[in-house]
C-alpha cells in the first residue's frame, strides 16, 4: 500500500487522529499521550491571563514535531475569531487555525454564518482554516470556496462523548465535500472515531475522551488504532449489509450431495 | 494614569510594558502582550511606553479542544 497520508493545506500527516489540550488533569500527561498516540496535530486555546492560576507553558509540553492548531473558542463573532486567530500566529503558533464561533452557550452549537466570515478573512491571510461547523451540506460548499483547508462538521456536542448523532449529515458531507472532513467534537469511544474513519471522514478530532480517561496515553493509543482500522476498512471498500443470509461455507450438505 | 488591563480599568504608574507585566506579577515567558490591539514582541516590551487610556491584553495559551 502506498503511503496514505492527510493533507491539510500545505501539510502532509500519517496520523489521522488530531487530539486536544484540554480537560487533562496535569499538562504533563500530554506529552506521554502524544508520544503513545502517534497524533501530530494538537489544539490550544488562547485567554486573558490569570495571574491566580498556574502560568505553566502549555506550549512547553508539545513537541516540535507536532503542529499546533489554536482554536478560536471563547469568539462570539466572526471578528474575535479574526483577531485571535491573528495573535496566535503573531504568538509564533504557524499559520494552522480551527475556527470555533460558538454563541449558543446551552448546547455550545458553532455559528457557520460567523465561521464562514471569519473562514473568508483569514484564508486570504494565508491561514490553514478547519473550521468547526454544524453538519450541513451548503456551508461545506460555502467553506470549500472560502478557502478553508478542511471542513470539521460535529459528531456530537462538545464533550457529551456521545459520538456520531449527526452520521447521516456527516454521510452526506463525506460524499459531496471537495474539503478533507474531519469529524469533531462528541466521539467519547473508539468505536466511534473507527466508525467515523469507515464512513469515510478523513480524519478525527478526539480531545475529552482522551483527556479525562483515566489513562490518556492508553487511551490516545486505543483511538490511534481505531482510527487506523476504520481507515484501512474504507480503503478496503467492505461490502455492504445483506438483509438475508449468506453462507460462507458451501451450502452442500457434509457427505450428502 | 488609568489603562485598559485585560478589559478593566487598572491604575497604574508603570513606564514600560515590562514594567506592568513585572508589576502584575506575572511569568513573562509564556505570556503574549497585545499593545493597543497589535502584539508587541518581548523583546520590545521595554520599550513600549505606557500612556494614559493604553489598552493592554495579557495573554496567554492554555488547554483546549
Amino acid at each position: 500500500m502506498t503511503k496514505d497520508l492527510l493533507t491539510l493545506g500545505n501539510k502532509t500527516f500519517s496520523s489521522r487522529l488530531l487530539t486536544g489540550t484540554g480537560k487533562f488533569a496535569s499538562k504533563t500527561l500530554i506529552a506521554p499521550m502524544l508520544a503513545a498516540s502517534g497524533s501530530e496535530i494538537i489544539t490550544v486555546a488562547l485567554r486573558r491571563v490569570d495571574p491566580t492560576a498556574d502560568q505553566g507553558n502549555i506550549l512547553s509540553h508539545i513537541p516540535d514535531t507536532v503542529t499546533l492548531l489554536p482554536n478560536t473558542s471563547g469568539a462570539r463573532t466572526a471578528d474575535e475569531a479574526v483577531r485571535i486567530a491573528r495573535i496566535a500566529r503573531e504568538a509564533g503558533c504557524g499559520d494552522f487555525i480551527k475556527i470555533e464561533v460558538i454563541t449558543d452557550m446551552q448546547y455550545l452549537m458553532p455559528d457557520n454564518y460567523e465561521t464562514l466570515k471569519a473562514t473568508r478573512i483569514l484564508a486570504k491571510e494565508g491561514f490553514i482554516v478547519l473550521p468547526y461547523v454544524m453538519p450541513d451540506i451548503t456551508i461545506t460548499q460555502q467553506l470549500y470556496d472560502a478557502g478553508a483547508s478542511a471542513v470539521m462538521p460535529l459528531g456530537s456536542p462538545i464533550g457529551s462523548n456521545r459520538g456520531l448523532e449527526m452520521r447521516s449529515m456527516i454521510k452526506r458531507i463525506i460524499e459531496i465535500s471537495k474539503l478533507p472532513v474531519v469529524v469533531d467534537a462528541g466521539i467519547g469511544r473508539p468505536s466511534q472515531a473507527a466508525e467515523a474513519m469507515e464512513m469515510g471522514a478523513d480524519a478525527v478530532l478526539v480531545n475529552t475522551a482522551i483527556a479525562t480517561s483515566g489513562d490518556p496515553a492508553l487511551a490516545g493509543k486505543a483511538f490511534a488504532m481505531a482510527v487506523m482500522a476504520g481507515r484501512m476498512a474504507f480503503l478496503a471498500n467492505l461490502a455492504g449489509k445483506n438483509h438475508l443470509a449468506s453462507a460462507s461455507s458451501p451450502l452442500t450438505g457434509f457427505l450428502r450431495e | 494614569m488609568k489603562i485598559n488591563l485585560n478589559g478593566k480599568l487598572v491604575e497604574t504608574h508603570c513606564h514600560s510594558l515590562m514594567d506592568l507585566v513585572e508589576e502584575q506579577g506575572l511569568n513573562p515567558t509564556s505570556l503574549i502582550a497585545e499593545y493597543n490591539f497589535a502584539v508587541v514582541k518581548q523583546e520590545s516590551w521595554g520599550h513600549i511606553h505606557i500612556k494614559d487610556k493604553d489598552n493592554i491584553e495579557l495573554l496567554s495559551f492554555v488547554g483546549g479542544g
